[in-house]
Parts: C-alpha cells; structure tokens; sequence
C-alpha cells in the first residue's frame, strides 16, 4: 500500500516552548489513522502543520509523493487535504447550503458556482442535513455544527482528511452516527486522519493509531498493541499496571 | 545647548502629556478590547473644561485639573451607558461604530456651543532659562502633572482592590466574574478611568497651546501611535512611550513643516502596527 | 446570469428615471439635489463591497473620490484631456494605488485596519496639502475654458449628471454582480471566519487586496466628475473625514451587505442631509444627527432597513438584493 502523508523530523517551538518535537510517521492510502495523546500533548498543533496552517521549524510534510511544507493551508486544500476543526468555526450568516457551496468552490476541483452548488446539495444530503440546507449555519446544534464542518470539508473532494474531535460534545446517538459517517467516509476512497479523545470510538474505528505526548511520538501501531503500550498506559492513567487491571477478566 | 537638544526637551515635556492621554486609550483596550473612537472629543472636552472652569475660578489652573478628572470619570460612565455597555461582546465593528457615533455628537454639540475659533487658558507659570533657550513653566508643569497622575493610575491598579479587580477583567474576564467580581461594574469604572486621563491630558494642552473643538482629533492620533509603540493594554509602557514620541517631534520640528509630523506619525503607526504587533516593549507570547 | 436577477431591471429602471425625469422638465434644482443622492449611493455601494461583503471597514474610504478628484481633474484642465478619457485613467490611478496600499495594510485585521485606513485619509491629505503640482492648500480651480469641449457650462453640467448617472447604475451592478459570484462566496466567507475561509481554500490576501482595489475603481471616476463639475478641489473638501464616515452610516442605514441597503440607505441619508444642510437652524447638528442615527442603528438595528425587511418578510431576500 502506498503511504498518503508522510511527516519526517518535524518540530514546532513557540517562544521557549517545544509543542512538537522530532515526530516521523506515515499514513497508508485508505486507512483510518488514529491520533491520540493526553492534552497538550500537540496533536492539534500537528494538525495545524500538516495542513499549513502553522509553519513546522524542522522536518517535511510529503502528500501524495509531493512535498507540502510550509505550504499555506489554501494551496494545501487544492492538493486534496480537507480538515475539520476541534472548536466549530461555521460561517455563521451564511446558509448550509452556502457554507458546504465554499468547499466545493475552493477545493480540489475548484468549481463554478453553479456546480460547487449541486455538489453542495449532495454532499450535504450525505451527511443527513440536506432537509435544512436553507436554514442559516448560527441555528444548528452543536451536533449539526460538527457534520457541517464535515460536510464542508468533504465537499472539497480530498484525498486526506483531517478531522479534530469530531465526536466532542456529541450525545451517544450522535456519536454512533457520526462514526459511521466516519466509516462511510473511508469506504469511499478517503483516508482519514483523525484526533479523538473517546477511546472506544477510536479504537473501533482506528486501522492504526499514533500516540503523542509533550509533543513526542510515543507510540505507532494497531490499537490493541497501542492499548498495551506501557508507555501510553502511563503517559494517561499514571500506573502502567492499570491496564493489566482493569483488562483483567476473573 | 544647541537648539535640536531644547527642542527635544520640551519634547519630552509635551511627550508625556501625550504619554497620558494614550494610557485612557490603551486602558480601556486594554480592559475591555473595544477601540475608543471618542477619545479626541473628550480630549478637547478637557480642554473645554479647563477653559470654564478658569474661567469661574481664577487659581492655578493645575489645582483645576481635580474637577476636571472628576468631571471626566463621571462622563465616562455616562458613555459606558451609552454608547459601549451593549457592544460589548459583539464584533469590534460595533464599539468602533458606537464610539464614533458618540464622537459625532460630542464635537457636532460642542461646534455649535464653542464654534470652531481657537481658544486659550490665560494662565502662566515662570519658566527655566538655561542660557538661550527658556523652558516654558506650563509645559514643565504639564510634564510633572501627567507623571504625577500616571503614578497614581499605577498605585491603583496595583496596589488597591478595585485596582486588582481592573487586571483581572482585563486579564480574563470570565475568570474574573467566577471569582466573584462584577464585571460590569469593573468595566464601567475601567471607562470611566480612561475618559478621566483624556479630560485631564486635554486640560494639561489646553495650558499649553491655543486649542479649537477640533484639536482633539491630532491628539487621539498621537495616542494611537503611542498605545501601538507601547503595546497594547499596557498603559505603564504609554508613558514612556509618548515620551518617546514627543522627543521624536522634538528633534523633527526645527527641520521640516508641521504638517507633514501627522504624515510621520501615521507612518510610524502602520509600520509598528505591521512589523511589531507586541510593541516596542512587548514580547510575542505563545 | 444577471439579466435573470429581478433588480437588475430594477437598477436600470431606477436609473431611467433618474436621467429623464429632471431632463424633460429641465429642473435643474431636482438635477442637483439628485446628482448628490447619486452620489452618494456610488460611494455607499463601493463602500459595501469593503463592509457588507468582505468584513474589512475601510473608515477612509473617500480617500479614493478626492484622490480621483485630484488624478482627474489635473489630467483634464492642467492637461488638457478629454473628461471621460480622465476620469477613466484616474479611475485606473486610484485603483493601483489602492491595490499596492491594501496589500500593506489588509493584512491588519479589524479595529487596526480600520484605523490604518483613517491614517492613510490624514496622510494623503497631509500630503496633497503640501503637493505643488496640485496646487497645495489651494488646491485647483476649473477655468471656463476646461468646459468648452462638452459644448459650454450649462451642457457640461448635464453631461457630468448623465455620466454620474452611469457610474450609479454600474456600482449597483457591480454590487449585484459580484453578490452572486463564486468570487463574492468568498469574500462572505473571509467575512464570517478568515481563518476558516483560508482553510476552506480561499486565498484571503489576493482576494481583499482585488476588492479594495476593485471598491476604489468607481469611486475614483465619480470622485474627477463631480469635482469637474463644482468647478474646484482642495484638500480639505477631497479628504473630508465627516463624509467618509457619513458613507458608512449610510450604508449601516440601509442595511449592509445588500445591495439595496447600500441604495436606500444613501438615497435616505443624502435627502436628510440636504435638508439639514440648508435648514439655518439645523446646519451644525447635522453631525449630531448623524451620530446619533448611527448609534442608535448598531444598538437596535445593525442589520439597517433592509435586515429590518428580511427580518419581516424572508421571502423579499430574491427580489430585493
């Protein structure tokens, strides 16, 4: 399989703090790419750099064989990287179908008008808002917001997409939803790269799982040896023979 | 001495009159983020008051300068009501609408009462000559006046209650109301804080130079350039820093044309504006 | 396509009447009070372009009219050009300076931007105040002579009225135009959430830097116009800061981001304004007025009358842009 991203080296100060420190891994074209880590430990941070929106000090950001650093997230999101972001931003007096029709408009293929709106329309009915794409962004629920940043995202038509704590502030219904959105997402030919505090969400969906913390890569593998780790078990809960503990079924 | 260098020490005198006027501006964006466009018209209110009140009551018109501050909190908490209260949290937009509004009908009422012919406050104290050159007793008392009332700004913010409770709204305001301060009232009384040191700055020029309505607007510009060279929020730093930029006119006046000092001074604005957002004194946080 | 948008029509219709109706009766009072109302609504709807579209308040927005003013009125007296050949280059002029200028500074957000804009106004005006080529303080006087080639005075003043005319009609269409292009999307989404925008793929500097350009362009024409037509310019009537902020509660008026707030809230603004003006009574608390009507549009009513209309009656929104 051919790896989609490719992040070598990279680090990322701000004044006398190290977010990021020297974090190297890949993302397999198709997979679910789980990122994890206790707060602060810079996943967001992370995110920022792969698509541009933060500038790394040191090490490479390669998409899709072609090498994005420092690229400015506009030019990122014409490449085929779509994100969503941890805390909402809808455009607010804009309608559904307007916010998910700038996706359209200013992704990968840079539609007209005409068609990023039909797309739009598409795209939004995918994600289960198409009975309210005239209503305006600022009326939705949380829950809303979150599959219109979705939605908005997957309207750009990307290769890669990043989604930060999709499932926050969900109620169950809405996660269950949500992860299957996610699975749907993935079925359909886009990898996906995701940050999620809710365990059992990321362990289900995850094909493989990144684990960070104080800005260090602490972890890489399939989610049941990463759940073993006990590095991670430490770097979480404090006492590595936690995990044996509560795993334990007698 | 040469004449660049008693340039620039009245400069420094008339620089910290500046320093003051910019610390109501840099207060009240500092507290509560809203950009006070009624800041020249209070200015020029001061000087207004200044006018009166000698007027009334022939003294030392620096004794004046009491009422005047206390005139100037209590108009700005009428404007808090006014005009900023309700645009609080909306866009930065709306308070520099608001504010401006306000503005308009402070200078349109105060044309129609005052008109725009220049005044003055016939009032002068003995100067300092050192060999040529004689340093002006206003502009010197104008001087010790502003640093006199800067340190007691500091002494409150920092040394009182009400003082504290200012910092911590401008620090965090929601922070601030879940220890139990009302924030509200704080900003009220932030306001109000930062149109008394506009009154009182537009009360020290009025001592100083022939002042119209109109004068008002040179000086918000000049508090501008100071509240972005020292940082914004930082009223400490505005003293110094309008210190500075009255040592700046003072070593440009005897070389160019007055009207081209507002043409510099805008410049200076935008290039630190660009270039150093933190200020001259502050450092980029993370 | 445009020609399918019921205002469209509206527009030219709207423009129709503004030519004939004051030419078949020749009244030449009705001609002057509507030639200010024209112009006004050129300088409220470019103004929208900046504030209801893309977010950015450009307090010093008749910078671009007195800058035209001056551009215009040189190339066509000192240089002796024909005016619309003037006006047109002046045009151009404006827009250039404004494309290199807003590239420096539109990379300020908000509040700053705003007051950079207000520097930029005192600057030039500090500037042009000390410009020889331009006459300095003085400014520049149009000889009788500069109206010849039109055909006279009295014909020149009719031929500038049904150029200023056009220009209405062009920044109403101009307005519309871009309101429902994929470009105005994305203005509207810089508007709302820049960050956002820009990760959504909208590259936000080139995008402010061609609409502050693009919002300076008719101004700049209308701006070499009316002041060939008054017949002088000096600094303090080109760069007036009251009128530049008199733009922007005009727009507020009417409600910004529409393309009929822009026009009914300029129309409105500039029949009060007048009757202020000429009331004796009244004249200097024409400003008192006007910052009391802003004021009391943010607090109560920032959507201006036609947020007011939406708010009434959703359905208007397709007709009544």
């Amino acid at each position: 399989m051919n790896s989609i991203l490719e992040v070598r080296g990279v680090t990322k100060r701000f004044g006398g703090l190290v977010a990021v420190s020297d974090v190297s891994f890949s993302l397999a074209e198709g997979e679910i790419l789980g990122l994890i880590g206790p707060n602060g430990a810079g996943k967001t941070t992370l995110f920022n750099i792969v698509n541009g929106v933060y500038k790394a000090d040191q090490g490479t950001i390669t998409f899709s064989g072609r090498d994005i650093t420092g690229h400015s997230p506009d030019k990122v999101v014409h490449l085929g990287v779509a994100r969503t972001h941890q805390i909402v931003k809808p455009l607010n007096d804009l309608t559904l179908l307007d916010n998910v029709t700038v996706g359209a408009c200013f992704g990968r293929e840079y539609l007209d008008l005409k068609a990023a709106r039909a797309a739009a329309a598409e795209v939004l009915q995918q994600v289960g808002l198409g009975n309210r794409a005239h209503m305006m962004a600022r009326s939705l629920t949380i829950a809303g917001k979150k599959r219109l940043e979705v939605a908005r995202a997957l309207a750009a038509q990307p290769k890669l997409l990043l989604l930060d704590e999709v499932l926050a502030g969900l109620n169950p219904t809405e996660i269950a939803l949500m992860i299957e959105l996610v699975r749907k997402i993935r079925d359909s030919g886009v990898s996906v790269f995701m940050i999620e505090h809710l365990m059992q969400a990321i362990m289900s969906l995850s094909d493989r799982i990144v684990v960070l913390n104080l800005g260090r890569k602490l972890a890489e593998g399939r989610p049941d040896e990463v759940v073993h780790n006990p590095d991670v078990v430490e770097a979480y809960l404090g006492f590595p023979d936690i995990v044996d503990k509560l795993t334990r079924t007698d | 001495m040469s004449g660049i260098l008693a340039s620039m020490i009245d400069g420094l005198l008339v620089g910290s009159v500046y320093g003051l006027a910019a610390m109501g501006l840099s207060l009240i964006w500092g507290v509560m983020n809203v950009i006070n466009l009624t800041h020249g018209a209070m200015i020029a209110l001061g000087m207004f008051g200044m006018y009166l009140l000698f007027g009334l009551v022939t003294t030392n018109a620096y004794l004046l300068l009491l009422p005047v501050i206390a005139a100037g909190l209590v108009l700005g908490i009428v404007v808090y009501w006014m005009a900023v209260h309700w645009v609080i949290g909306r866009s930065e937009l709306m308070s520099l609408l608001s504010t401006f509004a306000v503005n308009m009908m402070v200078i349109g009422i105060g044309t129609t009462l005052f008109s725009t012919s220049p005044y003055n406050v016939n009032f002068s104290l003995p100067g300092i000559t050192i060999g040529a050159y004689t340093f002006t007793g206003n502009h010197i008392a104008a001087a010790v006046s502003a640093v006199v009332i800067a340190l007691a700004l500091q002494l409150f913010l920092y040394r009182t209650r009400p003082g504290k409770a200012i910092r911590a709204v401008a620090d965090n305001r929601e922070a601030a109301e879940l220890m139990g301060i009302s924030s509200t009232a704080v900003l009220t009384i932030a306001f109000g804080i930062g149109i008394a040191l506009a009154t009182a700055s537009g009360a020290l020029v009025s001592t100083m130079f022939p002042f119209t309505i109109l004068s008002g607007g040179a000086y918000e510009l000049k508090s501008f350039v100071v509240t972005v060279l020292a940082g914004l929020g930082k009223p400490a730093g505005a003293l110094l820093a309008g210190v500075l930029l009255g040592l700046l006119e003072g070593a440009l006046t005897p070389f160019i044309a007055v009207s081209w000092i507002p043409l510099i001074e805008f410049g200076l604005f935008v290039v630190v504006l660009v270039a150093l957002p933190h200020g001259i004194f502050g450092r980029a946080t993370a | 396509m445009i020609l399918r948008r019921p205002f469209f029509w509206l527009v030219l219709l709207a423009s129709a009447l503004f030519v004939f109706i004051p030419l078949r009766s020749n009244n030449v009072l009705l001609r002057e009070d509507l030639i200010l109302v024209a112009v006004a609504i050129i300088l409220a709807s470019n103004l929208n372009l900046m504030i209801g579209y893309t977010g950015y308040v450009n307090f010093g927005n008749i910078i671009f009219f007195g800058l035209g003013g001056y551009v215009g009125l040189y190339l066509a007296t000192v240089r002796g050009w024909n005016l619309m050949l003037a006006a047109v280059v002046a045009g151009v002029a404006v827009s250039l300076f404004a494309l290199l200028f807003g590239l420096a500074i539109l990379r300020l957000r908000g509040a700053y931007f705003a007051l950079a804009t207000i520097g930029v106004l005192e600057a030039v005006q500090a500037f042009v105040s000390n410009f020889n080529p331009w006459g300095r303080a003085t400014g520049m006087y149009v000889s009788f002579s500069a109206y010849q080639p039109l055909g006279g005075a009295m014909r020149a003043l009719w031929i500038t009225y049904y150029l200023i005319i056009a220009v209405m009609a062009l920044s109403l269409i101009l307005s519309l135009a871009i309101k429902n292009s994929k470009f105005g999307l994305g203005l509207f989404a810089i508007r709302e959430d820049e960050d956002a925008a820009v990760v959504l793929g909208v590259n936000a500097t080139v995008y402010k830097a061609i609409i502050y350009s693009v919002s300076a362009f008719l101004p700049a024409i209308a701006g070499t116009l009316m002041f060939y037509k008054n017949g002088m310019i000096d600094p303090s009537i080109a760069f007036e800061l009251t009128l530049s902020i008199e733009a922007i509660v005009m727009l507020m008026l009417g409600g910004q981001g529409t393309v009929m707030g822009a026009a009914l809230g300029g129309g409105l603004y500039e029949t009060l304004r007048s009757y202020l003006l000429t009331s004796p009574k009244l004249s200097s608390f024409h400003l008192v007025i006007a910052g009391g009507l802003l004021l009391l549009v943010v607090l109560f009513a920032p959507g201006g009358l036609i947020g007011w209309l939406y708010r009434l009656a959703p359905r208007a929104r397709k007709v009544i842009e």
